[in-house]
C-alpha cells in the first residue's frame, strides 16, 4: 500500500520528462499508477473483507511518535475503486481531450497523477496526521488544476477561492483531530473508533471536523467555490470535483460515523446542512443553462444527499450511502465527461445553443442517458438501488428520520428534474436552434464515457459483486445488522412508490420549468458567495488596519520601541534577581586601552553633535574601528578581524543607503525638536543600562563558565580545530550558524526585492540603461539595510 | 602575488590561438570609453583595484582555510571577498561588477545556503547526529599532512553566502549611483532642503 502510494509520487515527478517526449501520450503513462493500484487493490479484496484489514506502518518521526499507517478496510477499498478507478479512466480520456502539443501537458499530468496519489494515501491513511498531510495535499492540487496558468482573473480567483475555502476547512479538521487525539490518547483512527472518547472536548472536536469536511464536500455555506472550480479543465472537474475530491468530506463523515452517530454535535449540523445543501443545489441546478455549471449543481445537491445518508446513522443508511457514494462517482463521472466531448466538439456548452447532438451521436446518447437515469434514480440503475436504499432506511417511523425523508423527497425532486434539463438541453432537437454542426465523436473518448456508464448498469443487475464491500463499512457501525439487501426488486413496497412519486413529480416540475419562475426568490444578502467575498474582505481590511498601527513607517519609534523594551523588560528580571557579588573594578588593563578610549569616546560624542549625515556615519565609523582595536588589544583577533570587516562593509552600505537622503539632519519644525529631547532620553537610558549592566555583570563571574571551559576543552578533539572561535561557530553551535546564514539569506533577498520593486515604476528609458544582468539599476530609495 | 593578467577568463572561444598571441592579453584592463559612466574616473584607482583584486581573493580564501587554527574562518573570508568586489565596484561602478561576475547574486547566496544545509544534513546519511563533523587525516607527498575536518564544509557554505549578500547589496543598494539623478550631488540636494524649509 505505501509502496503504491510512493509509485504516484515518483510517477508524477518524472511525468512532466515524459509529456517532453511523448506529448499527450503521458497521460496514458500516468494512467499506469492507478490502473495497478487498482487490479492490486482488488486482488487483494478478500483481505479487507475478511475483517483482516492488513495495516503497513511507516514511522517517520520516531522521537516522536509520528508515523503514517496505511490500513485496508472495506472503506478504503471502496475509495481506492472510485479514486483509482476513475482516475485511471480520466487520465486516459485527458490523453484524447488535450490538445497536441499543449504545453500544460507534463504540469496537468503530473498534478493528477500526484493528485490521485495523495487520494489514496488520504483513504488508507489511519493516522490523523497523516489523514491531515495527504488532505492537504489534494487541496493543493486542485489549487493548482483549478488555477492552471493563472492567465486569467476568472481563474486565479477561482482557484483562490477553491484553496481558502478548502484551506481553512483542512485547519480546522486539524485542530479538531488534534483535539480528538489527545483525548483518546493515541493518533490511530481504528482505535479511535474501536474506543471513541467521551467528554466536554469531543463535541468541540467532532464540530471542528466537520467543518472540513463541509467545506472539502461544497456543503452549504461554503459551496460556491465548487461552481466556480468549473474553470478547469473538464477532465480534472470529473475527477476531482465530481468523483474523487469533493469525496473526501463524504469520507471523512463516513469514516468517523460509526463511532460518533449518536453525538448530536455530530448529526444535527449533518444533516441540516445536508438536507440545505441538498435541496439548494437541485434548485440551483434548475436554473443553469451551462451543462458544466448545472453538474457542477447537481453534485452539490448530492454531496448534501449523502452527507444526510451518513447523519441519519442506521445501518440501512449507512449501507444506501457507500452504494449512492459508488453510483454517484460512476454516473457523475460519466456525464462529465459527456460535457467535455460535447464542449471540445462543438465549442460549447451552453444548452440553449446545443440541438441534434442525440442523432448525430446515439451510442454516446445512450451512455449519457444511462447516467443520467442513474442519477435520477431511476430502474434499473445504481443509483435507483441506492436511492431504494435510503429510503428503506429513513422510513423507520422516528419523527427525524421521517423529516429527513421529507426533506430528500424534495431534493430528489429536484434532482430528477435537473437530470431531465440536463439529457435534453444536452441532445434533445431545439426547433428554434439550428442543428448544431460537430463530428463525431470519437471511439476512444465515448468507450472512456462507456466504462462508468454501462457499471452503472451492470452492478444495478448485479450489486453482490460490491455488496459484500458496502455492507461491511455498515458492519462498523455499533447496530445490529437488519436482513437487508441491495436489489432491483424488493416487491411492491413502500419505497417503490415513493420512488414512483418523486420520478412523477420532478418530471412535472421540469415540464413546469418552476424553477426559471422562481428567479430572484432567495435574498440577494442570502448569497454565500457574498458572504465569502465580505468575509475575504474584512480579513484584508483588518489585516490592513493591525499592519498600519504596528508598521508606522518611523525608524526612530521602531528603534525606540526596542529599546525601551529592553530596558524595561530585562532590566526588572536582572533587578529582580538580587544583589549582585561586589566586583572589583579595574581601571585599565593596559596602557593601549587609554588612547583607544579616547578616541572612541572622542568620536561617540562629536556624532551626537554632527549636522551632516555623512560625517554621522563616518565618526560612527571611527567608534567601531577603535572597538576594534580595543579586542586586539585584549587578544581577540579573530572578533577583531570580523570587527573590520564589517566595519569596512557597513560603511560602504552606509554611504550608499544615505545618498539619498537630505545631507543634513536638521530639520527646525517644533514637533522634531520636542521629539529629540525624548530620542535623547531614551537613548542615554538605555546606552547606560547597558553599559553598567555589561560592568557589573561580567566582573562578577567567577573564572570560566562551564560552557566556555568545555569548548576549549575539547575543540582539538571533537572538531579538528584549534581556533575555538571557529570551533564554536562551524561545529559546537553550527545549528545556530545555519539558522544566521538563513536569517542573513532571507534579509538580503528580502531588501533586494524591496529596492528592485521600486524599479518597475521607473520609465523605460531609464530601465534600458540596465547592464547588470537583468536586474534594473534602481533609485536606492530609503530601504533599511541592516546588517 | 599580482598575476599580470586580469582574473576573468571569460573568452571562451573554441578556435586556436597563434602561439605568437598566447601571452597577448585577451581582455582589455579598463573599460573602454562607451562603457564608461557618468561619475568622474581615477585612473589609479581603477588600475589599482584591479592589480589588488586578485590578491584580496586569494586572501579570503586563505582566511577561508585558516580559520580552523588561525584566525579567519568562513565569516571573515567571505566579507574579504565581498570588500574586494565593492573595491572594485566602486572604482568601475556596476557595469565592472557586471563585467566581473556572470552569476547573478541570488544563486550564490543559494549556492551558499544549499552547501551549508547539505553539510549538516549528510551525517545522517551514515547514521551520524545531523550536524556532527569527522576529520579525515592525508598525507600528501608534496604538502605534507593535511587534515580536513567536515565542518570546513559548512565554513565554505558561509563564506559563499557572504560573498553572495555582498554582491548582492552592490546589485541593489549601490544601483543607480553613477546614474547621477537628482539628489546624488550634494548641491542639488541642498538646494532641495533650501526650497522646502
Amino acid at each position: 500500500m505505501l509502496t503504491a502510494i510512493a509509485a504516484h509520487f515518483v510517477l508524477a515527478a518524472v511525468l512532466p520528462l515524459i509529456a517532453r517526449r511523448w506529448g499527450r501520450g503521458a497521460f496514458v503513462v500516468g494512467a499506469v499508477a492507478p490502473a495497478l493500484t487498482l487490479v492490486l487493490a482488488v486482488s487483494h479484496a478478500d483481505d479487507a473483507l475478511a475483517a483482516r484489514h492488513p495495516t503497513e506502518t511507516l514511522a517517520w518521526a520516531p522521537g516522536i511518535g509520528l508515523e503514517f499507517t496505511a490500513r485496508f478496510d472495506e472503506l478504503a477499498l471502496l475509495m481506492i475503486l472510485l479514486v483509482s478507478g476513475i482516475g485511471a479512466l480520466v487520465l486516459c480520456y485527458y490523453a484524447c481531450y488535450a490538445k497536441p502539443g499543449d504545453r500544460a501537458v507534463g504540469r496537468d499530468s503530473a498534478l493528477l497523477v500526484l493528485f490521485a496519489g495523495s487520494m489514496l494515501g488520504l483513504v488508507l491513511a489511519d493516522d490523523v496526521i497523516s489523514l491531515y498531510i495527504f488532505w492537504e495535499l489534494t487541496t493543493v492540487c486542485s489549487f493548482l488544476l483549478v488555477g492552471g496558468d493563472g492567465l486569467t482573473k476568472k481563474l486565479r480567483k477561482s482557484a483562490t477561492q477553491a484553496l481558502l475555502v478548502t484551506s481553512l476547512g483542512g485547519l480546522s479538521m486539524l485542530l479538531g483531530l488534534i483535539l480528538l487525539a489527545s483525548a483518546s490518547g493515541t493518533t490511530r483512527i481504528s482505535e479511535i473508533l474501536a474506543d471513541p472518547p467521551g467528554g466536554g472536548v469531543v463535541p468541540i472536536a467532532v464540530v471542528l471536523i466537520l467543518l472540513g469536511a463541509f467545506t472539502k464536500s461544497a456543503q452549504v455555506p461554503f459551496h460556491p467555490w465548487l461552481p466556480g472550480a468549473m474553470v478547469a479543465p473538464t477532465p480534472v472537474s470529473a475527477y476531482l470535483h465530481a468523483a474523487a475530491m469533493v469525496k473526501a468530506g463524504v469520507y471523512l463523515v463516513a469514516r468517523f460515523a460509526p463511532a460518533f452517530s449518536d453525538l448530536p454535535a455530530w448529526w444535527v449540523p449533518i444533516v441540516v446542512l445536508g438536507l440545505w445543501t441538498m435541496v439548494l443545489g437541485g434548485f440551483r441546478a434548475l436554473r443553469q443553462h451551462d451543462l458544466k455549471t448545472l453538474l457542477a449543481y447537481g453534485t452539490i445537491s448530492q454531496l448534501g444527499f449523502l452527507m444526510v445518508l451518513v447523519g441519519a446513522g442506521t445501518w440501512i443508511t449507512a449501507l444506501a450511502d457507500v452504494t449512492l457514494v459508488l453510483a454517484h462517482g460512476l454516473f457523475k463521472s460519466a456525464l462529465f465527461l459527456t460535457v467535455g466531448i460535447i464542449d471540445k466538439r462543438t465549442g460549447t456548452r451552453d444548452i440553449r445553443e446545443l440541438s441534434g447532438l442525440g442523432s448525430r451521436w446515439p451510442v454516446l446518447t445512450a451512455f449519457a442517458t444511462l447516467a443520467v437515469l442513474s442519477m435520477a434514480g431511476v430502474p434499473p440503475l445504481l443509483g435507483f438501488v441506492g436511492k431504494e436504499a435510503a429510503i428503506e432506511g429513513l422510513l423507520t417511523g422516528d419523527p427525524k428520520d421521517l423529516a429527513l425523508l421529507a426533506g430528500v423527497m424534495l431534493g430528489s425532486v429536484f434532482t430528477v428534474a435537473y437530470s431531465l434539463r440536463f439529457l435534453v438541453g444536452a441532445f434533445g432537437t431545439r426547433p428554434t436552434v439550428a442543428p448544431t454542426k460537430a463530428p463525431p465523436s470519437g471511439v476512444a473518448m465515448t468507450t472512456m464515457v462507456g466504462i462508468p456508464a454501462v457499471a452503472s448498469l451492470v452492478l444495478a443487475f448485479a450489486p453482490w459483486i460490491v455488496e459484500p464491500v458496502l455492507a461491511g463499512y455498515a458492519d462498523t457501525y455499533p447496530l445490529p445488522a437488519p436482513d437487508y439487501h441491495l436489489a432491483l426488486w424488493h416487491g411492491l413496497t413502500l419505497p417503490l412508490l415513493i420512488s414512483a412519486v418523486i420520478i412523477a413529480a420532478g418530471y412535472a416540475m421540469y415540464r413546469a420549468s418552476l424553477a426559471p419562475k422562481l428567479a430572484g426568490w432567495i435574498p440577494e444578502r442570502m448569497s454565500a458567495q457574498n458572504g465569502y467575498r465580505a468575509a475575504v474582505m474584512g480579513l484584508d481590511r483588518g489585516a490592513l488596519s493591525i499592519t498600519g498601527r504596528l508598521q508606522a513607517g518611523s525608524l526612530p519609534t521602531y528603534l525606540g520601541i526596542i529599546l525601551v523594551t529592553m530596558v524595561v523588560l530585562p532590566g526588572a528580571g536582572l533587578l529582580a534577581g538580587g544583589p549582585l557579588s561586589p566586583t572589583e573594578l579595574r581601571a585599565w588593563d593596559s596602557w593601549m586601552q587609554l588612547p583607544l578610549a579616547v578616541l572612541v569616546l572622542a568620536a561617540a560624542g562629536t556624532v551626537v553633535l554632527a549636522r551632516r549625515r555623512l560625517t554621522a556615519v563616518l565618526l560612527t565609523g571611527v567608534v567601531g574601528y577603535g572597538i576594534g582595536a580595543l579586542f586586539i588589544v585584549d587578544g581577540g583577533a579573530d572578533l577583531a578581524l570580523a570587527q573590520f570587516l564589517v566595519e569596512s562593509l557597513t560603511l560602504v552600505v552606509f554611504v550608499f543607503v544615505i545618498r539619498r537622503f537630505p545631507p543634513r539632519f536638521v530639520d527646525a519644525r517644533p514637533y522634531f525638536r520636542r521629539a529629540r529631547w525624548v530620542k535623547a532620553g531614551i537613548a542615554a537610558v538605555a546606552g547606560t543600562f547597558v553599559a553598567v549592566l555589561a560592568v557589573l555583570y561580567s566582573g562578577s563571574r567567577d573564572g570560566l563558565p562551564e560552557a566556555s571551559r568545555f569548548y576549549i576543552e575539547n575543540a582539538e578533539s571533537a572538531t579538528g580545530a584549534s581556533n575555538v572561535v571557529n570551533a564554536i561557530i562551524v561545529d559546537f553551535r553550527a545549528f545556530d550558524t545555519i539558522g544566521e546564514i538563513a536569517v542573513l539569506a532571507v534579509a538580503a533577498t528580502g531588501a533586494a526585492s524591496l529596492i528592485l520593486a521600486r524599479a518597475r515604476q521607473r520609465p523605460p528609458s531609464l530601465a534600458a540603461l540596465d547592464e547588470t544582468d537583468g536586474t534594473d539599476e534602481t533609485d536606492g530609495e530609503r530601504t533599511e539595510v541592516k546588517r | 602575488m599580482t598575476t599580470d593578467r586580469p582574473t576573468e577568463e571569460t573568452d571562451h572561444d573554441t578556435d586556436p590561438v597563434p602561439w605568437t598571441f598566447w601571452d597577448r592579453p585577451r581582455d582589455r584592463w579598463l573599460m573602454a570609453e562607451h562603457n564608461c559612466n557618468t561619475w568622474p574616473r581615477s585612473l589609479l584607482l581603477e588600475v589599482v583595484a584591479r592589480v589588488v583584486f586578485p590578491t584580496v581573493l586569494i586572501l579570503s580564501v586563505y582566511l577561508l582555510f585558516a580559520g580552523h587554527n588561525n584566525a579567519g574562518g568562513g565569516f571573515s573570508g567571505g566579507l574579504v571577498a565581498g570588500l574586494a568586489f565593492v573595491l572594485r565596484y566602486v572604482a568601475g561602478g556596476s557595469a565592472e561588477l557586471a563585467a566581473m561576475v556572470r552569476i547573478r547574486p541570488p544563486v550564490v547566496i543559494g549556492a551558499g545556503l544549499s552547501i551549508a544545509i547539505v553539510t549538516a544534513l549528510s551525517p545522517a546519511f551514515f547514521g551520524e547526529a545531523v550536524l556532527s563533523s569527522a576529520v579525515w587525516s592525508l598525507h600528501l607527498p608534496l604538502l605534507g599532512d593535511l587534515k580536513i575536518a567536515t565542518n570546513l564544509f559548512l565554513d565554505l557554505g558561509v563564506y559563499l553566502l557572504i560573498v553572495g549578500v555582498v554582491m548582492d547589496l552592490l546589485r541593489t543598494v549601490g544601483a543607480g549611483t553613477e546614474l547621477g539623478g537628482p539628489g546624488l550631488d550634494e548641491e542639488t540636494m541642498e538646494r532641495d532642503e533650501v526650497e522646502r524649509t
